[in-house]
Parts: C-alpha cells; structure tokens; sequence
C-alpha cells in the first residue's frame, strides 16, 4: 500500500484518473484482499448534531444565544462587563470558554450574570476553540428557563472557532482598530461567518494610523452582507446599539 | 489547532463504518476554506490512531480549490483567495460551489 502514503508529507494529489483519484477498487497496491466502501459523511456531523440539540435546548427555553468571537486581546471580556452592566433587567447567562484560566471568569463575577466556565485545556494539547459538546455539558450548570439571553464567550482565535457550530442564533465576532485594517483578508473564514463585526478601541483612533475606510473593503471583500457596529468597550460608546443587536430589538 | 478534534470525529466515523474490520485508509475531501492543514491532519492522525484499533491506517487527504459561481453572469471561478465578488462582472451575486466540503470519503477495509 505504499502509494498511498504518498499523502503524508502533505504534496497533495497525484493520482491518475479523470477526478484526480484512484478508481474505487484498484486495490492494487495492497498485498491481501481490500475492499473499498464509499462513505460521504460529513466530519462535522456528530458536532451539528450536538449543536442541533443546544438550538433545540435554547428554542425550548425561549432563551436567544450569539457566540462571541474575537482572537485574544480584542477586548471581548471587556466589552462583556460594560454588556452586562447595560443589560440589567435581561436575564443573562455566559458560558466563557478559556484554555486554562478562570481569569475572564473572574472578571466577569458581581455583574448579575450566571457564569458557566469552560476549560478547554486537556491533555496534550488544549483545544482552542468551543465546539457543540463542550457547550453541551455547560448547559446543566445555567438555569437556561430562566434566562433571556446567553453569550458564549469563545476562545480568542481567529481561526478554529469559525469551524465549529455550537447551536448559537447568531455570530458576532470582535475586531480592535489596534489590528489593523487587513485581518479580515488573512483570516476570512472567520470574518466570513461572522453575522455581526463589532468595531471595537474606536476611542484610540486619533492615536492609530488604522484606515477604517480601507477595513470595511476588506470586510466587504469577503461577507458583504456583515453589519458593522462602532464601539469602544472601554468609554461606553456604541454599547446601546450593541446591546438592541443582542437582544434582538435592534 | 483543531485538527485533533477533527481527527477524533474521523476515527469515530470510520468505526462505526469498519463494522470491526482492520482498517487500511480513510479517505478525505477537505476544501480550501475548511482552515484544515493537511499535514497537520496526518500528523494528527498518527497521535489519535496510534495504540488503537485504527493503528497503521493512512490518512488520505484530498484537497479541493474554493469555487466561486456568479447568480448575474454565470461565470465560475477558482479562488486564490476568499473575495467574494464576480471575476467576470464585478458583481457581488455569488455563491461559494466548491470549498466548503469536510467529508470522510471512502474506506480500505481488510475483506470480511
């Protein structure tokens, strides 16, 4: 079968044949009897699967859910206090991924809010991402009937986050003006399945060079049907347009 | 990084489907905007079946360039990278085809 190691060095595919692969059934290359079975399942089944389940949950209990997304340092914990504060009369919950700390947690502590932490660190390799189980096994721990609005607050990456459903109803992803205006084109898979780009540190703009015209043709380029929000976490600004986007009522 | 998880998914899918027979390759399709790096995936593999059952499986790993298809003009594209606008017409009425697929594709199983 050494053909088909080829792969293992990661130079992609050379096999002959029209569709750029072996025929079903040349088992040529394997010394005793092999038979090849067609599957087509989708790798993400079992996680849509569970995050059809969470929508169900979160359906049932009449409870709305955005998934929180940013990479690490765009203020999304930040911007979760000052929500918090601005919602007092919603019945909150969050469910706060982080790979090892309590720390956002802990912050988010005092404010009104039920607060589910997940640890995503385990074993040789923490995950750096939320995925629809790991939101699943938080679920015991929020009084979701109770409850108006959960926010999960994902781990912050700009990459592996996008790839996973969680049941939410809607996305809403954190960019800081400090990035820059070209991160929407080097990580548009995640800008892309983003139903919301909050705009966030607009109070540094007079101190950055940052094009924000120039962000939003980016942005465009690869989700031209993203809203825009221009915030700033750490003056208030914007906040109450974000917090209708939340709910629902804006 | 999230090719472990991945890799967890996959070994679970190719049980199920093995039926208990050894298992020779798994065969993957992974477009370009699944953020999925090969090589990493074939490593991955190799941590998640080592010591198992799937142990010495292949990790066969079939990329497919994102496709762009124009509602207006009809034009298709193959994409370098993600812009979602129309090459051919400079419009925004397009539709992602091809790029998007994850999906364990076939099975080499020792004969029953």
């Amino acid at each position: 079968m050494g053909r088909f190691h080829r792969h293992a060095d990661g130079t992609g595919h050379d096999h002959d044949g029209p569709a750029g692969h072996a025929p079903a059934g040349d088992m040529s290359g394997y010394a005793t009897g092999v038979q090849r079975i067609e599957v087509l399942e989708r790798i993400f089944a079992e996680n849509d699967r569970t995050a059809a389940a969470n929508r169900a949950d979160f359906d049932a209990a009449g409870v709305r859910v955005v998934n929180l997304m940013s990479g690490p340092g765009a203020g999304k914990t930040t911007l979760l206090r000052r929500t918090l504060a601005a919602l007092a009369g919603t019945r909150v919950g969050v469910i706060e991924g982080d790979i090892e700390t309590s720390l956002d947690a802990d912050r988010l502590a005092g404010l009104g809010a039920e607060v589910a932490l997940i640890n995503t660190g385990h074993g040789f390799g923490g995950e750096c991402h939320l995925d629809a189980p790991m939101v699943r096994s938080a679920l015991p721990r929020l009084p979701l009937a109770d409850l108006d609005l959960v926010i999960i607050e994902n781990v912050g990456n700009l990459v592996c986050p996008a790839e996973f459903s969680v049941g939410e109803h809607r996305r809403a992803m954190v960019y800081a003006v400090t990035e820059g205006e070209d991160k929407p084109l080097k990580y548009p898979v995640m800008y892309r399945c983003a139903d919301l780009v909050l705009i966030n540190k607009i109070d540094l703009l007079p101190y950055l060079d940052v094009d924000l015209a120039a962000f939003h043709a980016n942005l465009r380029a690869v989700n031209p049907a993203a809203a825009t929000l221009e915030i700033s976490a750490r003056t208030g600004a914007g906040v109450d347009a974000w917090c209708a986007w939340l709910t629902g009522t804006g | 990084m999230h090719e472990l998880s991945l890799c967890r998914a996959i070994a679970g899918i190719a049980r199920r489907h093995a039926g208990g027979r050894r298992v020779h390759r798994i065969g993957v399709r992974v477009g370009a905007l699944r953020q999925v790096v090969p090589e990493t995936l074939v490593y991955c593999w190799s941590m998640v079946s080592d010591g198992t059952d799937l142990a010495g499986s292949v990790l066969d790993v079939e990329p497919v360039p994102a496709r762009l298809a124009c509602r207006d003009c009809g034009h298709e594209q193959e994409l370098a990278e993600l812009v979602i606008r129309c090459a051919g017409c400079g419009g925004d009425r397009v539709a992602l085809v091809a790029g998007e697929e994850f999906l364990l594709t076939t099975l080499d199983l020792a004969e029953a």
